[in-house]
């Protein structure tokens, strides 16, 4: 969902800029408070794993591919903070080094990537967690539903940028977009669950705790179990 | 922890490496932008470093795209874990 220059007018590029940037400040002040030492190396393998997933598109149908955006991921394992940082971090990258995604639109991805994408993925799935009570697989259900959700909101506001952009009129893109990205979800979704799964199942201290989670650990895990403060 | 997170990021390389295997067909945005006729307003990036996720000087194409597949996530892990360690001193410090 890179937009690349051109399909934005120069008023919604700079907004999006002003957006993004916003939010990145704060984002930038609550990582650094609430952030846990054995988060450190998460946030590298989270941003190394999202950028290399972002090159493998899957085919959806008609002659269409998606990628994994991760926002949603990033967002469940370290919180919706540092998740707007990784994901600016991969988005910046794209634009700079490898062409993907404009230069004068990176303001407006890292705003529908970077922030609307993760936080819709938070807020989702810590809602259906809470719903769920801890079942739903070790979060690979509320995660499933949570990054489908997010990659249509984020493809939502891509209309939204576009149609305000005077690129093409609302009637045509939003069904368009979101049409195409439901389908793109669910290889998200499915992606994104697979991942938590792998988590749950080899490190289990670094989900995000539910209050009414009663799993046990896995056998031979780290023993001291999920600590509640890591958000 | 240390062998988790290096499990984790040969994963993340391993994914790198399958990259020439990738869809080669337009994303959901690419699509719609040719179905309904705006795609031509893109404009041309300014400069061109690593297009196309294609590792320049590399004639052939799949180890190209491994090369920059590669630089790239061995970056982004340099960069996520320096900016979480610099925040992370600096509330310490």
């Amino acid at each position: 969902m890179h937009i690349p220059d051109g399909f934005l007018s120069v008023p919604v590029a700079t907004a999006g800029w002003v957006l993004s940037a916003g939010t990145i400040a704060p984002a930038v002040r609550r990582t650094g408070k609430e952030l846990g030492e054995k988060q450190v190396p998460l946030m590298g393998v989270m941003a190394a794993f999202i950028f290399a997933a972002q090159m493998l598109n899957f085919p959806v149908a008609g002659g269409t591919s998606g990628h994994l955006i991760g926002g949603a991921l990033a967002a469940v394992l370290l919180g919706p903070w540092a998740a707007m940082l990784i994901m600016t971090a991969v988005l910046a990258v794209q634009a700079l080094l490898f062409q993907d995604g404009g230069l004068l639109a990176l303001g407006a991805n890292v705003l529908i990537m970077g922030v609307v994408a993760p936080w819709v993925g938070y807020g989702v799935y810590r809602g259906l967690s809470r719903l769920l009570g801890g079942r739903g697989w070790k979060g690979s259900l509320p995660g499933f539903v949570a990054a489908w959700t997010s990659v249509v909101a984020a493809s939502i506001v891509c209309s939204l940028a576009l149609w305000l952009s005077g690129t093409v009129t609302l009637s045509i893109v939003l069904p368009a977009m979101v049409g195409v990205h439901v389908l793109i979800g669910i290889g998200e979704g499915l992606i994104t669950a697979a991942a938590l799964a792998f988590v749950a199942a080899t490190r289990r201290d670094l989900l995000p705790a539910t209050p009414s989670l009663t799993l046990p650990l896995p056998e031979g895990g780290q023993g001291g179990g999920r600590k509640g403060g890591n958000r | 922890m240390k062998r988790w997170w290096i499990v984790g990021l040969l994963i993340a390389l391993a994914l790198a490496l399958l990259s020439p295997l990738a869809s080669p067909h337009p994303d959901g945005l690419e699509r719609v932008a040719e179905d309904k006729g705006f795609l031509e307003t893109a404009r041309e990036p300014l400069y061109e470093l690593i297009p196309d996720y294609l590792f320049p000087g590399i004639a052939d194409e799949a180890a190209a795209t491994m090369v920059a597949g590669v630089a790239g996530t061995l970056l982004l892990f340099g960069l996520g874990y320096s900016l979480a360690r610099l925040l992370r001193q600096q509330r310490v410090g």
